[in-house]
């Protein structure tokens, strides 16, 4: 998981002109870091093309709205690079 | 086109959906009150109209993958070049392919060429979202339908 915080940190740090230092595996990318829903259309582009998955936001939405989950679990860095760990296992899977 | 209703691509040249790509024609009117101020003597279509009508190019292919079932709106015009100066008159070759779908954006490359040579470019990234009124959902498809591409309530039938 650790590579791939590093590797969406880097994303972020580079859509939004942040500096990589204050991008930790608890940082929330909307509360802690800024992001805004244009640069998060520009984020989630970059993660889908990095690892090569489809990024269900709009399904995590949904939860969110909906009070099914909460914006932590989709969100803070740690739970984001654990949720595309599974879509990339799931796609190498078949 | 009509650059007062905004239309900026008149018909349908070819659509495939895998891979999705759109060509789409469109010629500049020769007169327009637009392009009476833009400019006086020396008469262009504008970069930005160029840049829309690679836009609407785009959104109907967006239209025709998802038969209409969500609407595409422009949220980022990205490395937009604006090769050369565009006349009334000019007959207007306006192209799209998909370059991602994803969860609820698309993202597009798109030029325009006039006699074959490319006079616009750029790369583009819609939200897409449900229709936010049935008025604009009835109204692409009657677009869809007067620019040549399949009607939706056909295809999906």
């Amino acid at each position: 998981m650790a590579a791939t915080v590093d590797a969406i940190a880097e994303i972020i740090a580079s859509t939004c002109n942040l500096d990589r230092a204050t991008i930790t595996v608890d940082s929330h990318i909307i509360d802690d870091l800024g992001v805004d829903s244009l640069d998060f259309l520009d984020i989630a582009f970059a993660i889908d093309k990095r690892f090569d998955i489809k990024m269900p936001v709009e399904s995590w939405m949904e939860d969110v709205n909906a009070g099914r989950a909460s914006s932590d679990d989709f969100f803070i860095m740690r739970n984001l690079a654990a949720r595309i760990d599974d879509l990339v296992a799931a796609r190498a899977a078949g | 086109m009509d650059f007062e209703s905004f239309r900026l691509v008149d018909a349908l040249d070819e659509l495939s959906l895998s891979p999705a790509r759109i060509a789409m024609r469109g010629r500049v009117p020769e007169r327009s009150t637009i392009l009476d101020a833009h400019f006086p003597g020396h008469p262009i279509m504008p970069g930005v109209l160029m840049v829309e009508a690679m836009a609407q190019a785009s959104g109907y292919l967006l239209l025709a993958l998802t038969r209409a079932g969500r609407m595409p709106f422009l949220a980022e015009v990205r490395e937009a070049k604006l090769r050369a100066f565009v006349p009334p008159g000019a007959e207007l070759a306006i192209a799209a392919e998909l370059e991602h779908e994803g969860s609820g954006y698309a993202v597009t490359r798109a030029s325009i060429a006039r006699d074959g040579r490319r006079v616009a470019e750029a790369e583009l990234r819609f939200r897409t979202v449900p229709f936010p009124a049935p008025e604009l959902a009835a109204q692409m498809r009657a677009a869809m339908v007067r620019v040549g591409l399949p009607d939706p309530a056909e295809a999906g039938a």
